[in-house]
């Protein structure tokens, strides 16, 4: 694309565009920083490979010269100073939970303790083989045999398998198990209920298990109806999805009415446990008549999120479905097999592997040093806090943003645009003028019930005086919405990028560097 | 509390002010009979130096890096790692960041996995590479799931070599939409045969691992061949990424998808996770790919960014229609790899390669002329391959573990045809008295 009238420009050349503006924050020192690629020098080098112990051999002479490569084109040369730096730089450019309020809804960003980090490298755990004697692995098989007790004991489900990689392969596993066991029962059935306030990992995860997704209203009152339920439930359906509280963080009040309509029909209730924080040590998904549900360690459990993963996502079932696990499952030997834990496979009518090995066991671990941290009492505050920050947020904002809901919620809170109808300003506007204001956005337009939402979870990890600050932010917000709305508008910006042309990236994607002249 | 700020004077204060009475009745939608009338039966919390001490005795009691020499790949190797590379990707601003929804706090994310995806590209010889996928066996998965829908047949035929472990998720996956997974049969030195004819008209790909589960260097010409003849697609699975700098790339032999594992780019072994799913494919099929894909664009004023692009393919939008359930990527672990590429280069990766290589030449020649000791498959390799031992498997690894030494993979549960064997791989990380000292204990020719 080099010589187009689009082509981007390098940063640095305009940088008297972003001097001057006046905002919170400190503007200070923002770095510059090109890719890889263009920092390249032939000759540099980043790293040492030892010498050779052994005698030398010629590749091409063994293998063939057909089957060896002449050169690694996309690679860049460059010292380890250069590296280290950029980078640095680069990590820079992100906001994070350490930086400040992270106040995405559905998404949990609490504080991720600094001892989980320490705790997962310990080498008996970082640097362990997953196929190495069970004789040699006794240490982390307990931890995951705890870490199995543990959570199915905060959810009062019977039996948990770590091994789901993120939530979205744990409901996998749940929907591909809730299958196996209808047609152990010589039962097909067809179809998945789905609330329309759902994520959309939901029919995403039925669809891919060869179930039809029907999609159930939620009421106005934001909630799923038992009438609604019994109208689309039938003894071709095999499941209810459900996520409690909801994605508009209000409690299915209706639930153990819901379950039990389901159950008549033969019908199982899958979980999603995306939005387990509000209920630690208050309810448990178990007890309200689920069979079968996901957690996200990266929310619940303070795993960190690394800017997209990895997540882990054990599933929890009861015993009806504990025959369908996937395997391997981690057994505590008795008898006269001596003490100790063993990786299990014979589980005949499992669903089988979801995972080359035992799923992310570094997350597992970071998991299991928060529980160990914090204890029913510690889990049961985080739940509390992470409620009443929430309602805090609702109860201050509630004036200038109009929510989506009345009555007290849970762990997090939907307002609207509505209010700022006629102004121009929308809720992408208020998102990204946050920006401005030393914040990260909150989730936006989810659920997709609500027009303009703003969807808000603070987590417990917020402080009174922090919550405040951040109110005094979207406050004066509004106020700039009706009183300087292209402010709004045109925001972010102090970012080092302004908005992206994110139709112009889908249509001509450009998806990785190529040298100028071979684009 | 260490993670929870405010105190019971700050929760008054909020009560007060948003007129709650309690913070008990701001669970008044639970009903009673859902509510639990217990605290939670786990152990009470401990401060972080008990809790440290008792994950210290835990990860004590198992064999490491830090305690034994390692010659047991089988999809997980054993590779040094830079410190640079624990020092840039434990950084918060990256630990402790969201998906980048937001691209304008996101550069850093964004312009690393840009990075990532233009090397993996480069590596593989194709065209575009994704963001990565949770581990290289649903990698393969979601590859095969790609391959029917574009060619909208239901057969998959894999090579003999396919890793175990990865076809049991492949057979997971793909049951729902309606695949089957039809396995080719190994020849006597260690190589797939007769692919073709297992490939027909309903074939919507042929996956082959490269270099095999049992390490020998498949014949990736010939499965090109006989998937252009029908039509189907050439998967070229790897589950050991350091073998792309040595190997010609897969795409340069006519592979239409390379799917994989790149945990050997900087990521611990972990006992098995979190790993690095990889996933590239051509330019015609990007609109089939799963997972987050990061393009280039401009701001208002011109200056490059990068964004998450093309999510039409995903769940968050197409919910159902979505090309998979997938919603987190292995971020952290792509960040990692990205990371040691960068410190290794082109030559320093290569020359790690062409080590990794010699160390199993030197080994494979010492097997050959210890009494005992067999090389049961003849095909070429790269760092790892087949040892025949004098007893059993179990025995043979039991010696060398008592020299502290984990020994490989007890091949009687994967491929008993070949007698007692074991499953060997010698990186950087082994010396060559190492190997001498392993051979000289599965031989049971040792003290």
């Amino acid at each position: 694309m080099s010589g187009e009238s689009g082509a981007p420009k390098p940063h640095g050349t305009d940088s008297a565009a972003s001097i001057g503006r006046v905002g919170h924050g400190a503007r200070g020192i923002a770095y510059e920083e090109p890719l890889l690629f263009e920092r390249s020098r032939p000759g540099r080098e980043g790293c040492r490979v030892p010498a050779s112990d052994v005698p030398s051999v010629v590749a091409a002479d063994r293998l063939g010269a057909a089957a060896v490569r002449e050169d690694l084109p996309g690679l860049p040369e460059l010292s380890e100073v250069e590296v280290v730096r950029h980078f640095t730089r680069i990590s820079t450019w992100n906001y994070a939970v350490d930086l400040g309020l992270y106040p995405l809804g559905s998404c949990t960003m609490k504080y991720n303790p600094k001892l989980n980090e320490v705790a997962a490298s310990l080498p008996g755990f970082a640097h362990a083989h997953p196929l190495q004697p069970a004789s040699l692995s006794q240490g982390i098989l307990a931890l995951l045999h705890d870490l199995e007790r543990h959570l199915a004991e905060v959810s009062g489900m019977d039996r948990v398998s770590l091994q789901p990689a993120a939530g979205a392969q744990g409901e996998l596993a749940g929907v591909m198990m809730i299958r196996a066991y209808h047609e152990s029962r010589g039962d097909r059935r067809s179809k998945v209920l789905i609330p329309d306030s759902a994520h959309g990992t939901n029919p995403a995860s039925a669809a891919l298990s060869g179930y039809t997704c029907v999609s159930v209203p939620s009421g106005p009152d934001g909630l799923l109806h038992p009438e609604q339920v019994a109208e689309a439930m039938s003894e071709d359906v095999a499941a209810l999805m459900l996520t409690n509280p909801n994605t508009l963080g209000l409690f299915e009040t209706h639930v153990l009415e819901i379950c039990e309509i389901v159950h008549a029909k033969g019908g199982l209730v899958y979980g999603d446990g995306a939005n387990l924080n509000a209920l630690l040590g208050i309810a448990r998904p178990g007890d309200l008549g689920i069979d079968v549900m996901h957690f996200n360690l990266h929310k619940t459990f303070s795993t960190p999120h690394g800017g997209g993963g990895p997540g882990a996502g054990p599933v929890g079932v009861k015993n009806s479905l504990a025959p369908f696990l996937p395997v391997p499952v981690v057994r505590r030997l008795g008898g006269s097999e001596g003490e100790g834990f063993a990786l299990d496979y014979e589980f005949p009518r499992s669903i089988g592997r979801l995972h080359a090995n035992f799923g992310n066991v570094g997350m597992l671990v970071r998991a299991f040093a928060y529980l160990r941290s914090l204890g029913p009492d510690g889990l049961r505050r985080c739940g509390e806090m992470a409620v009443l920050n929430a309602n805090y947020l609702l109860a201050r904002l509630a004036t200038a943003y109009a929510p989506a809901t009345t009555g007290p919620v849970m762990h997090e809170c939907v307002l609207t645009d509505r209010l700022f109808e006629g102004t121009g300003v929308t809720t992408m506007d208020v998102a990204k003028r946050l920006i401005d204001h030393g914040y990260h956005p909150p989730t936006i337009y989810f659920p997709l019930i609500v027009h303009g939402a703003l969807m808000i979870e603070p987590t417990e990890s917020e402080s009174l005086e922090g919550l405040d600050q951040f109110v005094a932010a979207l406050l004066e917000i509004a106020r700039e919405a009706r009183e300087e709305p292209d402010l709004v508008r045109g925001a972010p910006h102090h970012t080092r990028v302004s908005r992206l042309d994110e139709t112009r990236a889908a249509r001509r994607p450009v998806l990785r560097w190529q040298p100028a002249g071979e684009r | 509390m260490r993670f929870v700020p405010n105190t019971n004077a700050d929760v008054a204060t909020m009560l007060e002010r948003i007129g709650v009475p309690s913070v008990e009745a701001l669970f008044s939608p639970i009903p009673a009979r859902a509510r639990l009338s217990r605290a939670l039966d786990l152990p009470p919390g401990a401060s972080e130096q008990e809790v440290l001490a008792e994950l210290g005795t835990l990860a004590g009691r198992d064999a490491s890096l830090a305690s034994h020499r390692y010659f047991l790949g089988a999809g997980v190797y054993p590779h040094f790692i830079p410190a640079a590379v624990d020092a840039l990707a434990s950084r918060a601003e990256f630990t402790t960041s969201y998906t980048p929804y937001q691209p304008e706090i996101s550069q850093g994310t964004l312009q690393a996995i840009f990075e990532w995806q233009t090397m993996i590209c480069g590596l593989t010889g194709l065209d575009v590479a994704n963001a990565s996928l949770y581990d290289g066996a649903s990698a393969t998965a979601e590859a095969a799931l790609m391959a029917m829908r574009l060619t909208r047949r239901p057969k998959i035929v894999i090579s003999a070599g396919l890793h175990p472990h990865y076809r049991d998720v492949l057979g997971t996956y793909v049951g729902g939409p309606g695949g089957k997974v039809v396995s080719a049969t190994r020849s006597q030195d260690g190589r797939t045969c007769a692919l073709a004819s297992l490939v027909d008209e309903e074939t919507a790909c042929i996956i082959v691992q490269q270099p095999a589960f049992l390490g020998v260097l498949e014949d990736l010409a010939a499965a090109e061949a006989v998937a252009r003849e029908h039509g189907a697609l050439l998967i070229v699975c790897v589950t050991e990424a350091l073998s792309l700098a040595l190997l010609r790339a897969p795409g340069d032999l006519g592979a239409d998808v390379v799917c994989g594992e790149a945990q050997s780019f900087g990521v611990p072994m972990g006992f098995g996770g979190p790993h690095l799913g990889l996933l590239a494919a051509r330019a015609a099929h990007v609109r089939q790919m799963p997972g987050r894909l990061v393009g280039e664009t401009v701001d208002g004023q011109g200056r490059r960014g990068f964004v998450l692009t093309l999510s039409t393919r995903e769940q968050h939008i197409r919910r159902e229609r979505a090309t998979s359930n997938i919603c987190t990527n292995q971020g952290l672990m792509l960040l990692r790899a990205t990371i040691y590429l960068a410190l290794l280069g082109p030559r320093g990766l290569r020359r790690l390669a062409e080590l990794n290589f010699a160390k199993a030449e030197y080994a494979k020649a010492q097997v050959a002329r210890t009494p005992g000791l067999r090389l049961p498959l003849a095909a070429p390799t790269f760092n790892e391959f087949v040892v025949g031992v004098p007893d059993s498997g179990a025995a043979a690894l039991a010696r060398a573990q008592s020299a502290g030494i984990v020994g490989g993979l007890d091949l009687a549960p994967y491929a008993d045809d070949l007698g007692p064997a074991v499953l060997v791989c010698t990186t950087e990380l082994v010396s060559r008295s190492d190997i001498d000292r392993l051979l000289a204990a599965l031989a049971g020719s040792g003290r």
